[in-house]
Order: structure tokens, then C-alpha cells, then sequence
């Protein structure tokens, strides 16, 4: 880890300012993952501005949905009554994140911005375009078990590590963003970028914006939701592939249905495919099929992650068993 | 106090432990003290050149040691410890994360700083990092264990009328105990003290001894407290010495502890293992041959060889036997010890093809494996004593292995699929010199002082139950000190005979302490009823302030006239999501007869944790490399994979009771290491029960189980 300052930000203008004059200068909230990226020598700020202190923690109804603070705890978020009523799949998909003690220090602000867990953007020493523009993706032909099988170019196959995020996609929340230019609003979908040949662009988000919050609009398909993640281990890893589904069903036919993955792209993954394949169909195993082998289209394997297409297939199918209530 | 021994005696350094007062290696203070982070390789082969000048005008730092300033040691091979040591002798690099240069600074964090700041290039060389692109050949080291033949194996698997042949893979793993590797060294002119976290402070001392050229006399290796070892801990390894060069260099006092990244590479692992099985029997089930042939990866460097075959010449009795071990050498490490180093990979592969045979013969793998029961080993030697068919009806009985429909796939659970599997398991029993020292004090409590080390696993109590017992002292009111070289020799908390060593020193060395007190009371032993206070008020009259108890315990005839084992049975049950490929194991009963058991608690702990260990064998360890570099990219426990409690069900272990009286003074044969042979096969063959597929290769993740 370089050395480096630090401030606390008393108010989100000086926070701002503080990133304005100095480029490599970062927001620091929880520091799950900053921190661990230090330490790895992938980041090196020169000033940390501490935004924890910033009035951003609060969880309020709104007349159209929920309204999460960016600064609110993964772990609040998770146990807030709402979220877990209105928007199951959120409050699964935090509840499958991590561990009880980073959910009680990451905030959702940095879980959208968390970075990739690729093993060659996290070492040094290694080449990767995300981290050092120009010196390849050497998890193309490398150890790419946990990678990308859509979304990826020549030069990035990396997946976007949230749980969160894909959940989110699922009710189409819409992030809260303060910048230079006052306030403005993204969805969800067009918050993260994919790699193209800039991976080194990760969001829309300029140097110095400011997330200020998450809108969660209120829905019969977000009230109908489940988050299915699938990994090797029990508890506490990445996703190998993760599913959010959301469906609203009335007179035995789909009203409306988002489908979103996780551990597959180096985004999370919106499949569009699979929605249109259920957006007014009966709601039946049939039809739940016939969109799971919709939500792998245009998936390709690099050898070590093959496997994730069947997988996406088997879990897609799984979940809107789940939420089509045939299971 | 008779009948201490084997009671469930908490732990008594418990209180230490939980209340942050056990200091380990990394936390020891000393006056002066600096701060030392080796800069690792990041390839497999090369030479490096180390260009340091902004590392060395960093804050704070004191110096950078690399090959070109280095002190000049014997980096060993044939003198020095049991393994070369890559320390700053030369630039050639011939593994991923190899020492390349160490950064010395005030504190911690402006040497980690500073260590970032080193530039080193590298001119490439061919690496061998491919296991299957490495020649095999038949190790020089080893000597009788790398190959046995009994009979004729191939021509009796010719003619056998079932038989099963099949290639097993066990991939590298690591150790990963919780404390990291650390060490600090201090130099007082020719005398050298290191706080090191190792298993075997007299090992360490010879290593080091002989790789400065100094007398033995002249180090001395303190190791109170370990955070576990699991064999990764049983040598010494480069930071060790590069924290002793460095402290001569700089000369003042430097620490050097591993990051969790430094754990993969720098140190030791568990070598790949390729292992063909074939088994021939009769349709009755009962062995005609057993043909087991390793194929284990070594570095470019050195040779080490675990026994992996061992345990086809122990489990069952056949006519016709053939083991053989070959190595390949890769631009690793060298690979070390890790937990049951040749029973745990050698056991996954036998009681896998165990299960085959079961399936083929149609016998039931409980009864198969009692059927081929021996009483005496390959080479004809009565086993001391021999508890598997005890082990395995007591286990299945706990387990419930009658409820199982042994066909494939018949058992479920909604959507879920059951299965349950079983192996069998043994382990040897090793035993090695050992002295210990029992001093009775004045006021009648007493001190025992062993140079052995406690890795965690419960020595300091199972010792202090040893020496309280024959002196008749509650365990309060004994005192014990471990893991210092200054104290009476032991050998190494490795092969699971500490205890068996240790323990008896300390045993007959209370002996000693207690006859003395005997001829103080003119053979009266009822003046030493009443603990402390009646031997304090013994000593008193007789004028003695201390007596001392002293041994040398060592193997007696009867290793030579028998086999010596432990032997076990595992149970496994999962749940297989058949659609996604996921396996939980939701149930474990294992059971074992290994000698007498000196503290029950601590021993269901050891027995525990190898389940722990084999769930992470069966479903999640697994260091990947880039085959290109050679470089690992699993360096980190979100990459590389262990068991997390919501991996590890109830734990049920059986202590099968047993009475030898050939192993050594107090009966023990060391529980360890046991724990964890078998516990894989076990759980793969639950999944093959669940699944009908047979997964050969571990560990058996989700992509295995799809297709």
C-alpha cells in the first residue's frame, strides 16, 4: 500500500471539491473493497475523502418506491422491512453477499462501484487492460473459470462482482448521482459501461460525481422476485452465475418479467432475450425453458468458464420456477 | 489424581488464547526491531536483476537485500535442513513468488511501501509448469517406500474375475492455516534467537545452524504458540533465513511476516498427485491385486516424495501388490508435508476404487471392506492392534447405513439428491526420540519443559494431564513450557507423533521425578497423596528445595515386530442439486481407533477438523496456475477455497477405545493426521451414490456434476 491523506467530508460540496483539484484522489465509504485494492497495489490514491459522514444512510418510501441512501449499510438495507416485502430479490441478493461483518461496514453506493474480481486485474504483475490500458487481457487464454461468457471484448472478459447490481437490474432502480452539473438520475442499466476497448471505464460516472442514492420503484414484478445464486461454496464467495427474476403474473399470463444475471458479463447482465421470451406468455415450465435457453444467447466460453452457459441455463430456468410459482 | 488421563481437561492455555495474551511469533517486541517484506518473483523461470534505488530512497528504509548485498549462507540441499533454500544466493529464479530481493524499513508500512517501489526485470527462461508436460522419472530419494511388489499384480488384475481401474487427481493445495508464516530474528554477536512459527523448534535450529555455519549452540528457536501448521509449518523455509540475514545486515532485530497472497508460493503446498488404481478380485469381493501407481510433482530443485501408495500395503490383505511412485519436476517450490502428506491423496484414490468394486461386484462397500480385512500388512507384520472392523460397524450403525438403497440416484430429498458414501482410513504411527524435564518445586507444584510445540492442537494440556497424573497434582497446580530450543529435545509436531514421543518423555520423566519423591519418603506412597501440599510438606522434611525428573524416551523393539496404525471409518452424506451441480454435505460420522486418547476434547477437535479439511479436499481446494508464466492465480481466499461454516454440518466422531501396548509408554498413536484420510473418498463416493457419475478428479465442483 503507498502512502497517502485523508480527509473526512463534512458536506457532499467539499467532498467534491476535494476530488475536483486532485485526480487521483478517491471516495472512501465502508472500504471493503478500496482498501482491499491497495493493498494489492491495484489502487495508489493519493488522498482518501471519507464521505461516511455525510447525511446519505437514510431507507425512506417514497410515493413511488423506496428511496435507499447511498451510504446505507448493506446489512440495514437487507433487514429493512420494506426492502424485504417490496423487493425480495434485493434483500436475498444482499444476504447472499459477502460475510454479516463486510455487510455491516460496505455500503450500497460502493457495492455499485465495486471493481472486478479477475485474478489478473488484481495482480500486478500481470497484464490487464482494465488496470494498465495497452498490456492485454491475459485472462483471455489464462485461468478464466470465474469469467465473462457475454458482454466481454478482445480486451476484457472480466465479470462485475455485485449481487447486489444484478438484483437491482431486476426492479430497475435507478441511481441518484450529484456531479458538477447539479443532480441527475441513471437507470441501473446504463450505469455500468462494458468494456469495449476502454475497460478501463467501469460507469458513466465522471471523476468527482457522487452517488446520493438508489431508487427502488415499487412493482407487482419486484414484489414477485427471487434471487438465485449459485457457488461452490456454501456461504461467502462471488457468484459463479447468480439469476434475479422478477414476474408479474395475472390471469395465468406474464404481465411483465426481468430477467438479470450475475457472474456472467462484466457488467450485470440484463437478459433481454429471455424477458421477451416470457413478456406475455402463459406462465408455464414451457415457457420458463424456452427463456432460460433465450438468456444464453450469443454466450461464448473461453474453456475453464464453459460451463457457466449451461449453468445460466439450469438457473434461469430454476428461478422463474421460483417466482412463476411451479416449483 | 489417577484417571486425568483421557478426561476432557479444558484447555489450559484456553484463557491465554481467548484473551489475546498467547503472543505468537509476528507479536513479539523487541528493542530496535525492523520490519522486513520480501519482494517475491512474479514468474517461473529467468533471471531477475533488481533495480532498487527508489525502494532505498524511500521513508524510513534501512536497507534492501538482494543478491548483489546478500550474506553469503549455505543454502542447504544435502547440509542444511531437508530442502534447498532459495535465499538471495544467486538471481536465478526457478519458481512464481521466489525471494527476489527483502526491503528493511522503520515500520511495517514503509517497507510493504517501499517493497512496491523495487523494479525487477527478468530475462525469461523456459519453465515447466504443465504437469503433463513434465517427464517422470523414478526418485533417488525415498528408498523403499518409492516402489513394493508382492506376487504378480498385473498378471492376477489379468486374470481377475471383477476388476476396476481408474485414474484419480488430487490438484496442488495449500495449507492456509490462519496464523501466516512469521518469524524474528535477533542477533547478539555469533548467537541467534528466532521467534519463528514452526512445528519443530529443534529442526529449525539444526536448518539454521547449519546454513549460518554456526554451531547449534549458537541458535536458539522460540516457538510458544502456533495458529496451525498442518505440516507447512515442519520446515524452514526462505523468510525464515532471510529474516536472520537481514537482522545481520541491518543489525538490529527484523520481523518478517507473510501476507496471505506470500502463503501461495513462498512456502510449501501439497503436490499434485495423478494416481492409477486397479483392483482385481474374485466375484466374492476379495482382493487378488492391488496395483497403486503415483505420479507426484517436485520442483526443478529438490526432491520430495510423499508416500501416497502407503496405505494400499496397510488397508487390505491381498496376495498381489504393486506400488510405485515416480516424480515430474515443475518450476514450483517444493512441495512439503500437508496434513496425512501420502495418506490423504493415496486414500482418495483407493477408497474411490473401493466403491468401484463395490458397484461391480455388487457387494455392499461396508461389507466389501470388511471381507478384505487383513491381520497383517504387505510385508507379512501382525498389526499392534487393528480397530477398522470395529470402526467401520460403529460408524455405520451411528451413521445409519442400513437405511441406504445402494443404487444410484434412488434417494431423494424434494428436488435435492441423497447420497451416502463410506471409506475406510489408517494412518502409521511414528515415534521419534524425545528428553523432557519435570522439576518439582518447593512448594510441591510442578514445571514440565518439553522443546516440542503446541500447533494448536491441545499438547500443552494433554502434557500437563500426562505429568499431573503420575505425580498426583491436579493439572492447576502444573505448570508447562514448550517450544524453546533450550529445552529438552523433541522432535518435530509432524506425522502425528508428538504426543507419542513427547508424551512419553513427559511420562517417564515424571516417573523419574516421582521415584526420587518415593526415595525421599522412604518408599512410602502415601506421603505423596495430597498433592501439592503433601509433597511440599514431603520435600520440606527431607531438607530439598527442588527434584527433577529427567528422560530419554525413544522406540523400543517393538517397531520392528509390528505393524503400527490407526485405523478409521468415514461416513459421508450430501445433498446433490442435480440441475445446478451443487454438493453440500450435510452429515459426517467418522470413527476411529488410534491407541489410547488422553483428552477426549481435544481429540474430537483433531478428528473434527480433518472432516473440515476433507470437505475442503472433496469440493473446493484447488490452486490454479497460469500455465503460461507458471504463475498461481488463486493467491487469496476468495480465489482459493476452504470450507466456511455454512459448508460444515454436524460433525459426529466415534472414539473406538483401544489398549496397545506395543506403540510406546502411554499408548498413544497419534490423531492428527487421520482425521482427514478417507474423508474425501468418502464424500465422492456420497456423490456418485447421489449422482451415478463418478468424479475422479477433485475437487468436484459444479461443472463436474452438469454435463
Amino acid at each position: 500500500m503507498n502512502a497517502f491523506r485523508y480527509a473526512q467530508a463534512r458536506d457532499a460540496a467539499s467532498a467534491m471539491a476535494a476530488l475536483a483539484a486532485d485526480p487521483r484522489a478517491r471516495y472512501i465509504a465502508g472500504g471493503t473493497n478500496v482498501v482491499d485494492l491497495m493493498k494489492e497495489g491495484v489502487e495508489r490514491p493519493s488522498l482518501l475523502v471519507d464521505i461516511t459522514q455525510l447525511p446519505l444512510r437514510g431507507i425512506d418510501r417514497t410515493a413511488t418506491g423506496v428511496r435507499v441512501g447511498a451510504l446505507a449499510l448493506m446489512s440495514d438495507v437487507a433487514d429493512h422491512p420494506a426492502i424485504a416485502r417490496d423487493y425480495p430479490v434485493v434483500a436475498q441478493a444482499l444476504l447472499a453477499s459477502a460475510s454479516p461483518q463486510l455487510r455491516n461496514m460496505a455500503t450500497i453506493g460502493g457495492n455499485l462501484m465495486q471493481r472486478t474480481r479477475c485474478a489478473y486485474f488484481r495482480d500486478v504483475s500481470q497484464h490487464c487492460n482494465k488496470r494498465a490500458p495497452g498490456t492485454g487481457c491475459a485472462a483471455i487464454s489464462g485461468v478464466n473459470r470465474r469469467h465473462a461468457v457475454v458482454g466481454g471484448s478482445e480486451q476484457c472478459i472480466c465479470t462485475h462482482a455485485s449481487d447486489l447490481a444484478v438484483a437491482l437490474l431486476s426492479v430497475d432502480a435507478i441511481v441518484h448521482v450529484r456531479g458538477r452539473a447539479g443532480e441527475r438520475t441513471v437507470p441501473l442499466e446504463r450505469f455500468h459501461v462494458l468494456p469495449g476497448s476502454t475497460p478501463q471505464r467501469e460507469t458513466v460516472l465522471e471523476h468527482g460525481d457522487l452517488i446520493t442514492a438508489v431508487e427502488l420503484p415499487a412493482s407487482a414484478a419486484a414484489r414477485n422476485s427471487y434471487y438465485l445464486k449459485v457457488r461452490d461454496r456454501a456461504s461467502y464467495e462471488f457468484a459463479l452465475v447468480s439469476v434475479a427474476a422478477a414476474l408479474n403474473v395475472a390471469g395465468g399470463r406474464i404481465r411483465a418479467a426481468r430477467v438479470a444475471l450475475g457472474g456472467v458479463a462484466p457488467t450485470p447482465w440484463r437478459a433481454h432475450a429471455a424477458e421477451a421470451a416470457l413478456l406475455g406468455r402463459p406462465a408455464t415450465g414451457g415457457t420458463f425453458a424456452a427463456a432460460a435457453e433465450a438468456a444464453t444467447r450469443g454466450m461464448k466460453g473461453y474453456g475453464q468458464n464453459d460451463f457457466k452457459i449451461v449453468l445460466v441455463r439450469r438457473a434461469v430456468n430454476r428461478a422463474l420456477q421460483h417466482v412463476g410459482a411451479i416449483a | 489424581m489417577s484417571g486425568l488421563v483421557g478426561a476432557p481437561v479444558d484447555r489450559v492455555d484456553g484463557r491465554l488464547k481467548v484473551t489475546g495474551a498467547a503472543k505468537y511469533s509476528a507479536e513479539i517486541a523487541l528493542p530496535g526491531l525492523v520490519y522486513g517484506v520480501m519482494v517475491l518473483s512474479t514468474t517461473a523461470s529467468g533471471t531477475s536483476q533488481v533495480d532498487a534505488d527508489a525502494a532505498r530512497r524511500a521513508p524510513g528504509v534501512i536497507a534492501v537485500m538482494t543478491p548483489q548485498n546478500a550474506p553469503r549462507v549455505d543454502s542447504g540441499g544435502n547440509g542444511a535442513g531437508d530442502r534447498t533454500l532459495m535465499v538471495l544466493q544467486d538471481e536465478v529464479v526457478r519458481y512464481d513468488r521466489q525471494p527476489v530481493a527483502v526491503v528493511v524499513a522503520d515500520t511495517f508500512e514503509r517497507a510493504t511501501d517501499a517493497a512496491a517501489m523495487v523494479r525487477v526485470r527478468y530475462a525469461a527462461a523456459p519453465a515447466v509448469t504443465r504437469f503433463d508436460a513434465a517427464a517422470e522419472y523414478k526418485p533417488a530419494s525415498g528408498g523403499r517406500d518409492v516402489d513394493k511388489h508382492k506376487g504378480d499384480a498385473a498378471a492376477a488384475l489379468a486374470q481377475a474375475a471383477v476388476k476396476v481401474d481408474g485414474t484419480y487427481i488430487v490438484p496442488v493445495e495449500h495449507h492456509n492455516p490462519m496464523e501466516p508464516h512469521a518469524t524474528v530474528a535477533q542477533w547478539d554477536g555469533d548467537q541467534l534467537t528466532v521467534y519463528e512459527s514452526t512445528q519443530g523448534v529443534i529442526n529449525a535450529r539444526r536448518t539454521l545452524a547449519q546454513t549460518f555455519g554456526i554451531p547449534t549452540a549458537s541458535v536458539r528457536v522460540v516457538s510458544k504458540f502456533i495458529g496451525g501448521g498442518f505440516g507447512g509449518k515442519g520446515s524452514v523455509w526462505p523468510h525464515a533465513v532471510l529474516a536472520a540475514m537481514a537482522a545481520k545486515l541491518v543489525n538490529r532485530p527484523v520481523k518478517i511476516v507473510l501476507s496471505r497472497p506470500q502463503m501461495f508460493g513462498s512456502v510449501g503446498f501439497r503436490p499434485q498427485t495423478v494416481q492409477r488404481v486397479a483392483l482385481g478380485a474374485g466375484s466374492d469381493g476379495r482382493l487378488s491385486a492391488i496395483i497403486h501407481e503415483t505420479s507426484a510433482q517436485t520442483s526443478v530443485f529438490d526432491e520430495f516424495m510423499a508416500g501416497t501408495g502407503a496405505i494400499s500395503a496397510v488397508l487390505y490383505g491381498t496376495p498381489n501388490l504393486t506400488i510405485t511412485h515416480r516424480l515430474r519436476r515443475l518450476n514450483t517450490s517444493t512441495p512439503t508435508f500437508m496434513r496425512a502428506p501420502g495418506e490423504a491423496c493415496g486414500s482418495f484414490a483407493l477408497e474411490s476404487a473401493m466403491d468401484e468394486l463395490a458397484y461391480a461386484t455388487g457387494i455392499d462397500p461396508v461389507e466389501l471392506r470388511l471381507r478384505n480385512d487383513t491381520q497383517v500388512d504387505a510385508d507379512g507384520k501382525p498389526f499392534s492392534s487393528r480397530a477398522l472392523r470395529e470402526a467401520l460397524r460403529q460408524g455405520a450403525e451411528r451413521f445409519g447405513w442400513s437405511r441406504r438403497d445402494p443404487r444410484p440416484r434412488s434417494m431423494r430429498d424434494g428436488r435435492l439428491l441423497v447420497g451416502m458414501g463410506v471409506a475406510a482410513a489408517s494412518y502409521p504411527t511414528h515415534r521419534s526420540a524425545a528428553s523432557a524435564l519435570v522439576r518439582v518445586n518447593a512448594d510441591g507444584t510442578a514445571l514440565v519443559q518439553s522443546s516440542g510445540v503446541d500447533i494448536g492442537t491441545g499438547a500443552y494440556t494433554v502434557f500437563t494431564q500426562i505429568a499431573a497424573e503420575q505425580l498426583g497434582l491436579p493439572v492447576e497446580q502444573v505448570r508447562i513450557e514448550l517450544g524453546d530450543s533450550a529445552f529438552p529435545a523433541a522432535p518435530n509436531a509432524g506425522g502425528s507423533q508428538l504426543t507419542a514421543s513427547a508424551g512419553s518423555a513427559i511420562k517417564l520423566a515424571a516417573l523419574d521425578a516421582r521415584a526420587k519423591l518415593l526415595a525421599l519418603a522412604r518408599g512410602d506412597a502415601s506421603a505423596l497423596i495430597g498433592g501439592a501440599a503433601a509433597i511440599a510438606a514431603l520435600m520440606r522434611t527431607g531438607g530439598v528445595e527442588t527434584i527433577e525428573g529427567r528422560s530419554d524416551a525413544k522406540p523400543g523393539d517393538d517397531a520392528q515386530k509390528y505393524a503400527m496404525h490407526s485405523f478409521g471409518a468415514q461416513f459421508a452424506e450430501v445433498r446433490v442439486d442435480p440441475d445446478l451441480g451443487t454438493v453440500r454435505v450435510v452429515r459426517f460420522v467418522n470413527a476411529f481407533g488410534a491407541g489410547r486418547i488422553l483428552n477426549e476434547k481435544t481429540a474430537r477437535s483433531q478428528y473434527i477438523g480433518g472432516a473440515v479439511w476433507g470437505i475442503g479436499m472433496a469440493l473446493l481446494e484447488h490452486t490454479r496456475y497460469d500455465e503460461r508464466s507458471g504463475r498461481i492465480m488463486t493467491a487469496n481466499l476468495a480465489e482459493y477455497l476452504v470450507p466456511v461454516n455454512a459448508d460444515v454440518p454436524a460433525i459426529e466422531p466415534i472414539i473406538i477405545p483401544e489398549d496397545d501396548p506395543h506403540v510406546n509408554e502411554i499408548g498413544v498413536k497419534g490423531i492428527g493426521e487421520i482425521g482427514i484420510v478417507g474423508a474425501a473418498a468418502a464424500i465422492a463416493n456420497a456423490v456418485y451414490h447421489a449422482t451415478g457419475k463418478r468424479v475422479r478428479d477433485l475437487p468436484i465442483t459444479p461443472e463436474k456434476l452438469l454435463a
